[in-house]
């Protein structure tokens, strides 16, 4: 599904990801870890466009969309959320998901139409979806952090797409929260047959819902392969020890 | 089955009433020449050029996020293409208005193309330097615009067929170009609204709040950035072609910057967050700058003070202001 081989990216002579290969199958939960400055969130910038590699490919479905425009990566089936949440927080939940919706049924050239009659059963289906029923009214810049997260993820639901690349999905949220969003994710990603690869920090979350994990230190690929595998690989181990994380990874069988 | 149904209606806010305001307004101001003096139509037709003109620069302003300090060049090209049609080619009205906004429509399309590959400040620059252009242009080029001597003496559309209308025989010209004026600016103001309304409109509030997140669900953000600078520059066309049959003459003062200071200047005042704020700021600050200018000199200076003020009280502008103080009166009639 989504085929990422030979990444780099170096900035100002720091080699922020280098020569990164990974493969995320079709409806697989895949998830990259590694500790802060790893190169998790230059890595997603990469696959969505909003940075251009030095060199190396990445390709969905087999067809290679290194480098092309987020707008363009989007529209081709790969959703995102963003580590710091990124939301139109002025509009009201509502209007955010409904902006989703028409762009993705490519009605942005509409001068004519009212667009709040537009795509009002969507919109309400999703708000449930994601849990945000009854927060319609609400201007998205008020609502609780959690919420926003929710909204965050309901915006790329609404393009509907195959792939979805969360960045720290759970990053600033409390215990119960944490434990909704990732119980709404796997529900979510069942219904809609999604791919999924995510970066966290939370080990246990990790090694609960991923069926594949790659380490990345220093901007490298140490370790890739299914939870086990990774858990007792030695550099592993070695680098998460040397971050103080090493309880996350839990005991050797 | 009945409680999923009324669950997904209750989700659905209700869609907001729809009161004609534009027709509203069109018709109270309709009565202007019959109820008021020759001053009067002289005033209410500069605020509804300028209200139009400022209209068009919130299309990018409060609603796509685009501050453009350049906007006149296109009320510019607007007035300069209608007057030279007209005074120079003999050609009427009808043609010449729509080649007006026509031409700004096109200039703003070559511009924007340059400027919207730039972001905040330097997108503000380039407009600003493409404006500046405009008017090096309109001050040099003797053999058609004048020069610095300008445009003076366009002629008036031929109105007599205003005659043939009950009530409308009696009219001088300068009232019949002020109702014929109206109307154009109603029906513009209405294609703008329902423009604002629609899910293009939609689509540039969502670049005005977050272009990143609005790449990513999809959006060509400069593509629409584009699309916003050519209706906002054609529309700014329309009030210009106005402008310099009103004002009986085209000169290259009216593309200087400061104009684009002054548009934008009535913009905040009267409300960018709101459609009607730039016609309320345009009214204000056209009837402000009459007033004060016949007690003292230093219009600027007072102009200057008020607009500190306002902007402290009523940080949403005239507009903004009534509405929080209206929302705030029914709370305390609820509570």
């Amino acid at each position: 599904m989504l085929e990422i081989s030979g990444l780099c990216k170096s900035f100002a002579g720091f080699r922020a990801v280098s020569d990164v290969s990974l493969t995320v199958e079709t409806r697989q939960i895949a998830a990259v870890i590694g500790p802060n400055g790893a190169g998790k969130s230059t890595l997603f910038n990469l696959i969505t466009g909003h940075l251009a590699p030095d060199s190396g490919t990445v390709r969905l479905d087999g067809r290679d969309i290194t480098g092309a425009a987020p707008y363009r990566i989007c529209r081709m089936g790969i959703g995102r959320s963003f580590q710091r949440t990124n939301i139109f927080a002025k509009l009201t939940v509502f209007e955010n998901l409904q902006a989703a919706f028409l762009v993705h049924h490519r009605r942005g050239l509409n001068f004519w139409e009212r667009s709040e009659a537009l795509y009002r059963d969507e919109t309400a289906a999703l708000l449930v979806a994601i849990g945000l029923a009854g927060a319609e009214n609400t201007v998205a810049g008020t609502l609780g952090y959690g919420n926003q997260k929710q909204l965050e993820l309901g915006l790329a639901l609404a393009s509907d797409p195959q792939v979805l690349l969360l960045d720290e999905p759970t990053a600033g949220m409390s215990a119960s929260e944490t434990h909704e969003t990732i119980a709404l994710l796997e529900r979510i990603a069942a219904e809609r047959s999604l791919t999924l690869l995510f970066t966290e920090h939370d080990m246990e979350i990790v090694f609960q819902i991923a069926q594949k994990i790659a380490v990345l230190h220093q901007g490298k690929v140490i370790a890739e392969g299914a939870p086990a595998e990774v858990r007792n690989n030695p550099e592993v181990r070695r680098v998460y020890l040397g971050h103080g994380l090493g309880h996350g990874l839990g005991h050797t069988q | 089955m009945t409680a999923t149904t009324a669950t997904t209606t209750l989700l659905r806010p209700a869609l907001s009433r729809r009161v004609p305001w534009t027709l509203i307004v069109v018709l109270v101001l309709a009565t202007v020449p019959w109820l008021g003096s020759r001053y009067n139509v002289f005033l209410a037709e500069q605020i509804i050029i300028d209200a139009l003109f400022a209209v068009s620069l919130n299309l990018l302003l409060g609603t796509t996020g685009l501050v453009s300090f350049g906007h006149v060049a296109y009320f510019g090209v607007g007035a300069y293409v209608c007057g030279i049609l007209m005074k120079t080619y003999g050609v009427p009205f009808i043609i010449a208005f729509p080649a007006a906004g026509l031409g700004a429509a096109f200039f703003a399309l070559v511009s924007g193309y340059f400027c919207v590959r730039l972001i905040k400040l330097y997108f503000a620059m380039l407009t600003l330097a493409f404006s500046q252009i405009v008017w090096a242009i309109c001050y040099k080029w003797n053999a058609v615009t004048g020069g610095d001597q300008g445009l003076p003496e366009i002629p008036y559309p031929h109105l007599g067929w205003m005659s043939v209308i009950p009530g409308l025989a009696d009219l001088r010209i300068g009232d019949r170009f002020y109702l014929l004026s109206l109307v154009l600016i109603g029906v513009s103001l209405a294609v703008l609204h329902r423009v604002v309304r629609s899910p293009f409109g939609r689509v540039l509030t969502t670049i005005r709040d977050n272009p990143e997140r609005a790449a990513f669900i999809g959006i060509n953000v400069r593509a629409y950035e584009l699309a916003a600078f050519v209706v906002a520059g054609g529309f700014a066309g329309f009030a210009g072609a106005l402008y310099g049959i009103f004002s009986r003459g085209v000169f290259a003062d009216y593309v200087f910057w400061s104009k684009s200071a002054e548009v934008m200047i009535m913009t905040i005042l009267g409300g960018m967050g709101f459609f009607w704020g730039p016609p309320v700021g345009a009214a204000a600050l056209v009837w402000l700058n009459q007033e004060i200018t016949d007690y003292t000199q230093y219009w600027s200076f007072v102009l200057g003070s008020i607009l500190l003020l306002l902007l402290f009280a009523f940080p949403g502008g005239i507009v903004g202001g009534i509405v929080s103080l209206w929302t705030r009166l029914r709370n305390v009639r609820r509570a």
